[in-house]
């Protein structure tokens, strides 16, 4: 049985429960900042931030893609998934509670699997859309 | 105005090996607790070959250029006035810790929009195994250019 199949909530037939992330503070920007190499001092230096016109420090969008990276492998294999794509819509600042949802908009036959077109998006609490994207996965075809 | 003269301009290429406590800080980082990403055993019996590169983690990989800012450079822009636009990843393979990586970079584009007040710059990166030259991923990254000084 795929994990698909497994986690499938009975509210919500096409995708599993959203990812909720606590608020964003400053040691998590600081250590993905160490573990990415990404060093932008406009994430981790509320300085150099200020200097640049910004009310402080915010989110790298690559730490909201690596949660929306966490919700689609607690759903479904990572070996299946074959393309997964984002768009960065606004800045994430810190105090934010990210949240990661997603689900199946679209099914294709391809090469005797089905290729899964999957929508994703990071939104906050609030529910102001953050991150929009997409990934294709592919299914065993007996699912 | 970024120089439209550059688009095709191909960066130094980078190999870099994925460590495995690389991975566990970056699980780490990102409140991972799938023993999958952090245990070579639980990789393992999930059927990788090790502990796997998590899906966006060939970003970061390619910031470990011994240059991460050399586009940003190239192009001569200021990082505070940088945001990421758009990320994308085809994936070809599974990359495991202990694989070697090569990172080919590309500028393939630059355009703009809204008057000018928003410059964006494509960067597109081949990754391939440097052992065996297996084709890994694609990794298209946009950038975006912020010249509206009102705002900075």
């Amino acid at each position: 049985m795929s994990r698909i199949e497994r986690d499938q909530p009975t509210d919500n037939p096409a995708g599993p429960q959203p990812l909720r992330l606590a608020p964003l503070d400053r040691t998590t920007l600081a250590l993905y900042a160490g573990a990415s190499s990404d060093h932008n001092p406009v994430h981790i230096d509320s300085d150099f931030a200020q200097r640049a016109g910004l009310p402080d420090v915010f989110a790298h969008g690559m730490l909201s893609m690596a949660y929306l990276g966490r919700f689609l492998t607690d759903w479904i294999p990572q070996s299946r998934i074959c393309r997964f794509g984002v768009r960065f819509v606004s800045r994430v600042e810190l105090g934010t509670a990210l949240v990661c949802s997603g689900e199946i908009v679209d099914m294709a036959e391809h090469d005797g699997e089905r290729l899964a077109r999957v929508e994703v998006r990071v939104t906050c609490q609030a529910g102001e859309l953050k991150v929009v994207g997409e990934a294709s996965v592919l299914l065993p075809a007996d699912d | 105005m970024l120089d439209r003269t550059l688009i095709g301009h191909c960066l130094t290429p980078h190999s870099v090996e994925v460590e495995k406590g690389r991975l566990r800080f970056f699980a780490k980082a990102t409140g991972q607790l799938d023993p999958v990403y952090l245990d070579e055993t639980a990789a393992r019996n999930a059927g990788y070959r090790h502990i796997p590169v998590p899906p966006t983690f060939l970003f970061c990989l390619e910031n470990d250029s011994p240059d991460p800012w050399a586009l940003q450079r190239l192009l001569d822009m200021d990082l505070g006035r940088l945001l990421h636009g758009e990320q994308s990843f085809v994936y070809h393979r599974m990359a495991c810790a202990g694989d070697v990586l090569t990172f080919e970079p590309r500028l393939s584009d630059i355009y703009s929009r809204r008057d000018g007040a928003l410059e964006f710059f494509v960067r597109e990166t081949r990754v391939t195994d440097a052992n065996t030259g297996v084709h890994i991923a694609d990794l298209r990254c946009v950038g975006v250019q912020r010249n509206d000084r009102r705002s900075a």
